[in-house]
């Protein structure tokens, strides 16, 4: 299973693996935790798995690393069917959203401790680990034992320690979770270009969502153990497949409006459908804050896009700018510049820019498909 | 008394300089009467318990006239001609505590770790069993053990077998302990990380689980130590003589009375003494560790 030394960064190359899963179910009790789940998973690939917590994201990475059987599916790595396979079998790193280093051993045996159970030889193993631990930038930390590190060391340490035994597959069951923001955000970049480098197949949980889109290939949306969408980054958020991926990706804007033919009529405006199928009636249409904009009016006439500005918040480049409608509130996101000129209770008009929208038949979005 | 010599001081010390700078004074005095609280409580508990114990050792020293020291009452201990003598008492109960502590770490170490990585449901179950000995009283447990120990005895009459019944006995103390030294550590992600590794749960197990408790090991096996150490009622109903049965037995067979305070004493010198090594020993053995 050893792959051939390079004098590469990383000091390992491989052959990048496909995962397939297909039909993966797993229940507990009455709760459905992952209901027939498809998913390929292309060599080399990272795919984000995302999603409201419960939603199967973290079953269908378990499933995948053998630490729970499913009841339905099948799992191939590489074309071996795997789905009956113990864990300690599977050939798969794994990093935990929990700190998960062995407390009694240092930096450098949490690392050769794969690759003792390999029975490789000291000399070897401890040229690998020294090797990983170079990959994550923890040499210095090698005879430290874990509770003398910061948190972000340890995941770092987790992650030496996992690609140490040349997986397959590399799981990451949110790593980033229990670290501070900025940790998190160098974290995360230095995980993706160790995965670019070694060029492993990789799963990626989070509840996160800058965290997907800023790292994954590909981003899973899913809930209530359904995937929902997978598709690139831009596509999810520009492009989002049901209401729920518009939901929950970004922020969004439910309004009242009425399907008529390939249009809805919201608050006086026509915006065209993303799916075209939708019978007519009462829908929630979910438009975008970058679709919202606005100008001042000082006519004092009334109108159903007219309002009164109540809040504008600051975020860099661009402002968030909530405005009252008196019956809803609507979220604008604005270049800064413009919304300087917007003090809270100066009255606007808004327009929403004609870009195709989702709609949802009722309030409850997740009921919609 | 010496702990009350302080707070004088304490309060010359507030009276004086301590005035003048008033801000951090305040704090400072808090703490000072914390402090004090402290020594007062201690050294009531401190009375408490060493008077009655040095009281016992003052009566095991009297002479035959009030008032008078002798050795007598510590002399008969040793000079006791048996049967069984003291020192073999003494080597069938170290026997018992050794015999004890391994069938006992072998058996509940191992189960305790599988039920929490493998068998959660049944961890409820295990601690009612383990505490339950707790609530028998050691005549009913006899009285239930006895038929039992018959069929042993025609097997084997030392009173080594009394192992089975002080394995029990010990159960909810080192139960207790290790339970607390399993729940500090996160069994569950360790074992998912060690076995996402290659790791078999037998090397989960022993090389994962168990090295990061050895605290409440040596917890569990110190506190099933002390009790066989101490334990009188079975072995002196189940007519076996471990060491207090044997000492028992030698205050009976005089008259003098300040033998059954130096037998007392005795025991409880001895079994201080042999806790303290082996925490001294868990200590050094753990050095080196984090």
């Amino acid at each position: 299973m050893s792959s051939p030394m390079t004098s590469t960064a990383s000091g390992v190359t491989r052959t990048a693996v496909e995962v397939r899963m297909e039909g993966l179910s797993r229940r507990y009790g009455s709760v459905v935790a992952l209901d027939n789940l498809d998913l390929t998973v292309q060599p080399g690939e990272l795919i984000a798995l995302l999603g409201p917590s419960g939603c199967g994201k973290t079953t269908t990475l378990r499933l995948l690393a053998g630490l729970e059987d499913a009841d339905r599916g099948r799992i191939d790595v590489a074309g071996r069917d795997i789905t009956r396979l113990p864990a300690s079998k599977r050939d798969m790193g794994m990093v935990f959203q929990a700190y998960s280093l062995f407390p009694h051993m240092t930096v450098k045996e949490n690392v050769a401790f794969g690759l003792r159970l390999r029975k490789i030889s000291p000399a070897k193993r401890d040229q690998r680990a020294l090797e990983m631990l170079d990959l994550v930038e923890l040499v210095a930390q090698a005879g430290r034992y874990p509770h003398q590190i910061s948190g972000g060391q340890q995941q770092r340490v987790a992650l030496a320690r996992a690609l140490a035994i040349e997986p397959q597959v590399l799981l990451l069951d949110e790593p980033l979770s229990a670290l501070d923001a900025k940790v998190r955000a160098q974290l995360r970049d230095q995980i993706r270009r160790i995965q670019l480098e070694v060029g492993i197949t990789t799963l990626f949980v989070t509840h996160d969502q800058e965290e997907a889109l800023a790292i994954a290939d590909r981003v899973g949306v899913m809930q209530a153990g359904r995937l929902e969408q997978l598709a690139s980054p831009t596509e999810v958020y520009s492009r989002p497949a049901t209401p729920f991926v518009a939901e929950f990706v970004g922020l969004s804007n439910r309004l009242a409006g009425t399907v008529i033919g390939s249009v809805v009529t919201v608050r006086g405006h026509d915006l065209p459908l993303v799916d075209t199928s939708i019978p007519a009636g009462a829908v929630t249409a979910i438009v975008r804050p970058e679709a919202v904009t606005m100008a001042s009016d000082d006519s004092g006439e009334a109108g159903p896009m007219t309002g009164t500005v109540i809040a504008s918040t600051f975020l860099g480049a661009t402002s968030r700018v909530t405005v009252d409608l008196g019956d809803t509130t609507v979220m604008a996101q604005l270049p800064t510049s413009e919304a300087a000129t917007l003090s809270a209770g100066s009255r606007v008009t808004l327009t929403i820019r004609p870009d195709p929208v989702l709609v949802s038949a009722d309030s409850a979005v997740a009921s919609e498909e | 008394m010496a702990a009350l010599d302080q707070p004088l001081d304490i309060a010359a010390d507030l009276a004086g300089p301590a005035a003048a700078r008033r801000p951090g004074g305040l704090r400072a005095s808090r703490r000072r009467r914390l402090n004090l609280f402290r020594w007062v409580v201690f050294a009531i508990f401190g009375l408490f318990f060493l008077v009655p114990l040095l009281s016992m050792v003052r009566f095991s020293l009297e002479g035959t006239t009030p008032g008078s020291w002798s050795f007598s009452a510590w002399t008969q201990i040793v000079s006791y001609p048996g049967p069984p003598p003291l020192l073999s008492a003494i080597e069938i109960t170290l026997e018992l505590a050794g015999i004890t502590s391994v069938v006992m770490l072998l058996l509940v170490v191992p189960t305790m770790i599988w039920i929490k990585l493998r068998a959660q449901w049944f961890s409820r179950i295990m601690e009612f069993l383990c505490l339950l000995p707790l609530t028998i009283p050691a005549i009913v447990l006899v009285v239930g053990l006895a038929p039992i120990y018959n069929r042993i005895e025609r097997y084997n009459t030392s009173a080594l077998m009394l192992f089975f019944a002080y394995v029990i006995l010990a159960l909810p103390y080192a139960y207790r302990a290790l339970a607390a030294g399993l729940n500090a550590v996160d069994a569950t992600t360790l074992s998912e990380a060690a076995r996402s590794l290659g790791a078999r749960w037998i090397t989960v197990m022993f090389r994962i689980i168990v090295p990061n408790m050895w605290q409440a090991i040596l917890n569990a096996l110190l506190l099933t130590v002390a009790l066989v150490l101490g334990e009188f009622t079975v072995a002196y109903l189940l007519t076996f003589v471990n060491l207090q049965v044997n000492l028992f037995e030698i205050s009976r067979s005089t008259t003098n009375a300040g033998v059954l305070f130096s037998a007392s004493a005795a025991t409880l010198l001895f079994a201080f003494i042999l806790l303290l090594i082996l925490s001294y020993a868990g200590r050094r053995l753990r050095r080196g560790r984090p």
